[in-house]
């Protein structure tokens, strides 16, 4: 009762607060609510005893990407756009696109529940042991079994780390010596 | 084309909030892009902690370099100068005090013998005595409010309070001595009008016999530490040819290396008779004007030390009658304060009231000198450089 | 009943500690928060000879309560172009950050509020740097150019010690082997010593860290009054500003909190393991006590009768508490020797104690971090930004590799100790270098001061 009392209230933060990002006129209120969304979804995470993925959301996609798309909205013009020409179809072509996208949905859900064993429904939860203990069994996983994509993954992260610091010291040089 | 309208400007400034606020714009009314070439200018105000008085200071930047300064001072002027044509010479004495009201004594010394000078009367040699140990007791004081705010500005929080409680035991003899403790009057034209207490020369060596102690505990929090180091080496450098161009004078002409102390160069007062040092310095960075003054704390607390030994006894007033008439001429006088050459030049004619007076300020030359030290530096070098400028407002615009 | 009542009711029976201590939290941290103010300025000013608060209430004490009032009760200014949600966000979000991550710290064997989390040392850090967001959007929101270019550098001094940190918690938990903080303690129960023995300068780096992510001085030059980037809480008055104040020393009990479970033992007394030193179970009632004892020393030297009963009634309080711990003790005495005392309150005993022992020790850590503030001027930014980059992240990760080469020397069979010295020996090696290093740049770079410098990192 408790768990889907939580998962109510999780699942309403997240759908109000992506509501909330696309129809705000403020970027930085958007970003705030985008961050309401991706904390809701990080809660959903904690309720399905996915404990690591929940930190991992809150580490990385709140407190790393929020932050720099807020960096980015901070240091950015944004009325430019606001300069130009506007499209004024709008909202015709967004309620077009939700209702076509929302029927499709719909009528797969309605669809799918009458196969066998092979729904959309939510499964049985399954038992709590068995994703515990949560960290150690991802570490196996990642440093044993996944170590090649493991590694290569860091290097790529690596490389683009490296390539952004050398590009913006070029464009400072280069900005320089004009 | 269907479906597009084309929106006015006006519409979207109306938006409430940041949208049209971004760095971007506001460095646009400045001038060019934030985050690219031009210039930005950053106005350290007259109400500024850091500023040590009512001074502001106009950087120029460039991203967070300074690229130039420009300075407006004036906050403070009390048209000393023009008031000095209208009283005699006794009742100018008091408006000395209040120039550099940091170290007071110091103004009164100047003033005093610039005066005896016109007058071509000697101070009686116990008046001389007397005077230097005041003289170089507020020396010490000066220096140790220097140091205090200097290290505050810098980030050390507690250098400050040390310096303060060894200041009021200076000011505790000078309050025992004639009444007042910053604005002190302690001088008059052709002596001194109060004998010196009795116990002046046994706190004064109270005082100094603690003091070396103390100094050490401020070289102990700052000498070497590495944040202090990192702070102040090479942060403002100003090298000799530079200092004796701009004229600075006092520890920042001694820290670039100039051996130049006018209490050997041309002695005053009593000091040919004592024994001591000139600390000189090599870089001319701030690291270098601080322990330039940590030492001369160091060599006044030994020039009190022997002067107390033997204060001779005798007159402390000399011939010098109740109305001050110099004879017609002028005269030019300079004492080494604490903040670098402080010098007088009155014109007289054969008036109880002098012509005119003019002060030579040192913190006003020093000033000069700060755009040539902050150039390059970081914003947050301006406050270290202005702090080791060791200014006074109320020397600067008088 | 009515169902719902019912599950109201069985809901509260299985979650009453965890709410009790969520409102414990929310109400008693941003009051013990200001109490640390209060000794902040205590300690400030016994450093600097003089006295500190001693008006407000005896000795000061209910000073943090007056400031707490005045703040409420001062006009509350809005920036005119601000944006005013975002203003009103952006301290609720630095609190809110600071108490959350104080959910997770256990106290003692059984004092959390999160039970005993799997990610336990994971949640703290991750739900302590949501703060991050608080400072950049309050400095935002102040829709002034200076508080922007403060809250930027504020993060980018977070972020890069953060990694730091990270990095120095790694080697902690590479000892330790677990995230889950009573785990941790418990391992160092197991292997005989507190981590900061095993990795002594994992246990330094997590200090200077720690304090350049709580804004603290010599890292403070974000929140320098003396500079003329003001800062992202210029325009916050009033209650919002005590809201990010509370927040920052909440944050500096939620990383002294950190520090003591991974690498001071958590609420292991010292020697837990030595049982001929089990007396020292007893040190608790016997420090109170002493504490009554000085108070009652001092109770007689004071100016003001006022003052003197306020003494009094601090040492009988102390007296009471000491009392309370002697009690339990004998009692679990009397039962471990057979007296019969038909009182059997024993389960109390590990947590009362492992709490003093945790709170002495974060008190120990805190004032490591207020007598710092005090003696050391301030760093440069860039200054700040080449040491956590150039020297600290570099030497925690070379951190990480020599935590590892001792644990892979101990399971091969070399005594610990020997390992453990012979890598710091390497680590330090590295610093040094590190530092020389160091040095040599900003000669050369300060010598040569008009070229473009990144200091951003």
């Amino acid at each position: 009762m408790l768990d889907s009392v939580l998962f109510y209230f999780f699942a309403g933060v997240a759908v109000i607060g992506a509501a909330l990002v696309v129809t705000s006129r403020n970027a930085i209120h958007s970003a705030v609510f985008l961050i309401t969304t991706l904390l809701a979804t990080a809660g959903i995470f904690l309720q399905l005893r996915a404990e690591f993925l929940f930190i991992a959301q809150i580490i990385l996609y709140v407190g790393g990407i929020m932050v720099l798309f807020i960096f980015v909205i901070m240091l950015v013009r944004l009325d430019v756009p606001l300069h130009h020409l506007r499209f004024r179809m709008k909202n015709l072509v967004v309620t077009v696109v939700i209702a076509v996208l929302g029927a499709e949905a719909g009528a797969i859900i309605y669809l799918a529940r009458k196969l066998p064993g092979q729904g959309l429904f939510i499964q049985n939860m399954a038992p709590p042991d068995k994703l515990a203990p949560n960290s150690e069994k991802l570490a196996e996983s990642l440093f044993s079994g996944y170590l090649l994509p493991f590694e290569i993954a860091s290097v790529l992260l690596l490389v683009a780390m490296v390539g952004a610091v050398v590009m913006a010291k070029n464009k400072k040089r280069t900005e320089e010596e004009s | 084309m269907p479906g597009f309208a084309k929106t006015s400007a006006s519409k979207a400034v109306s938006k409430k909030g940041n949208l049209g606020n971004t760095l971007h714009d506001d460095a646009l009314q400045n001038n060019g892009t934030l985050l690219g070439a031009d210039e930005l200018v950053l106005n350290m105000g007259p109400q500024h902690p850091s500023t040590h008085g009512v001074l502001r200071v106009k950087l120029k930047l460039d991203g967070e370099r300074v690229r130039g300064t420009e300075c407006v001072i004036g906050y403070l002027h009390r048209g000393v100068e023009k008031i000095a044509e209208n009283r005699t010479y006794q009742q100018f004495a008091p408006y000395v005090d209040r120039m550099d009201y940091v170290a007071a004594i110091s103004n009164g010394l100047g003033y005093c013998e610039a005066v005896e000078k016109l007058l071509n009367v000697e101070a009686p040699p116990r008046a001389r005595v007397i005077r230097t140990i005041l003289t170089e007791l507020q020396r010490i004081a000066s220096h140790l409010v220097w140091l205090g705010t200097h290290a505050l500005d810098i980030g050390a929080l507690t250098p400050l309070f040390y310096c303060m409680r060894e200041r009021e035991e200076i000011l505790k003899v000078f309050e025992k001595y004639c009444g007042a403790r910053l604005t002190t009057h302690a001088f008059r034209i052709g002596g001194l009008q109060y004998e010196s207490y009795d116990g002046f020369e046994k706190d004064v060596e109270r005082f100094c016999n603690d003091f070396e102690r103390r100094i050490q505990e401020y070289v102990d929090l700052l000498t070497g530490n590495s944040i202090w180091i990192g702070r102040t080496r090479n942060v403002g450098v100003l090298n000799a040819a530079d200092c004796i161009a701009l004229g600075a004078s006092g520890p920042i002409l001694r820290a670039a290396g100039v051996k130049w102390d006018l209490r050997k160069a041309q002695p005053y007062a009593s000091y040919d008779q004592y024994k001591f040092e000139i600390p000189v310095g090599t870089n001319g960075d701030t690291y270098d004007r601080y322990m330039v003054r940590i030492e001369e704390m160091r060599q006044s607390r030994l020039i009190c030390l022997q002067a107390i030994e033997k204060i001779p006894e005798g007159a402390i007033m000399g011939k010098v009658g109740k109305v001050i008439k110099p004879p017609a001429g002028e005269i030019y006088h300079s004492i080494e304060a604490p903040k670098g050459i402080l010098g007088y030049y009155i014109v007289s004619d054969a008036t109880t009231q002098p012509y005119r007076v003019r002060v030579r300020p040192p913190s006003f030359i020093n000033l000069q000198a700060l755009d040539k030290m902050v150039r390059g530096h970081l914003v947050a070098d301006v406050v270290a450089i202005i702090g080791t400028l060791d200014i006074v407002l109320g020397e600067v615009d008088r | 009943m009515n169902p719902t009542v019912l599950t109201i009711l069985h809901f509260l029976q299985t979650w009453w500690v965890e709410l009790t201590c969520g409102v414990v939290i929310v109400a008693v941290v941003p009051l013990v928060a200001g109490y640390v103010v209060l000794l902040e300025r205590k300690l400030m000013a016994d450093m600097q000879a003089r006295l500190g608060p001693m008006r407000v209430g005896p000795h000061g004490l209910l000073q943090p309560i007056a400031d707490a009032v005045k703040l409420l009760i001062k006009e509350d200014i809005i920036p005119a172009e601000s944006d005013k949600f975002i203003f009103w966000l952006a301290p609720v979000i630095s609190m809110v950050a600071a108490l959350t991550s104080m959910g997770a710290v256990a106290f003692g064997p059984a004092f959390q509020v999160a039970r005993d989390i799997n990610i336990g040392i994971l949640f703290v850090l991750g739900v302590s740097s949501l703060g991050f967001l608080g400072i950049i959007l309050g400095g935002w929101a102040s829709n002034s150019h200076y508080s922007i270019l403060g809250a930027l550098r504020s993060t980018a001094q977070l972020v890069s010690y953060e990694t730091a940190g990270g990095l120095a918690i790694i080697s902690a938990l590479l000892l330790s082997g677990t995230l889950k903080i009573s785990a941790i303690v418990q391992a160092q129960y197991d292997q005989h010593a507190w981590f900061i023995f095993l990795a002594p300068v994992a246990g330094f780096i997590y200090l200077v860290a720690s304090i350049a992510e709580t804004n603290r001085a010599p890292f403070d030059l974000p929140e320098a009054e003396s500079e003329l980037v003001a800062g992202y809480m210029t325009e916050y008055s009033g209650f919002r500003w005590a809201l990010y104040f509370l927040g920052e020393y909440a944050n500096m009990i939620v990383v002294g909190s950190i520090a003591t479970t991974l690498f001071l033992g958590g609420w292991l007394r010292p020697f837990p393991n030595v049982h001929w030193l089990n007396w020292l179970d007893f040190l608790p009632a016997v420090i109170i006590a002493l504490v009554g004892v000085y108070c009652i020393y001092r109770a007689g030297k004071q100016p003001v009768k006022v003052q003197t009963g306020f003494m009094w009634a601090v040492a009988l309080g102390c007296f009471a508490v000491a009392f309370v711990f002697a009690a339990l003790w004998l009692l679990h005495l009397f039962h471990r020797f057979g007296v019969l005392i038909p009182l059997n309150l024993d389960f109390i005993l590990p947590g009362l104690n492992g709490a003093f022992w945790f709170l002495l020790k974060v008190s120990g850590y805190i004032y490591v971090f207020m007598w710092l503030r005090f003696t050391l001027p301030r760093y440069r930014f860039d200054q700040l930004m080449h040491l956590g980059w150039y020297i600290l992240i570099p030497l925690a990760i070379i951190n990480v590799f020599a935590v590892g080469i001792s644990m892979l020397l101990e399971a091969n069979g070399v005594n610990r100790w020997i390992g453990m010295v012979l890598t710091t020996v390497l680590v330090l090696a590295a610093a040094v270098f590190l530092v020389r290093w160091h040095d040599q740049r900003t000669e050369s770079a300060s010598t040569a001061s008009l070229t473009p410098d990144s200091y951003a990192g």
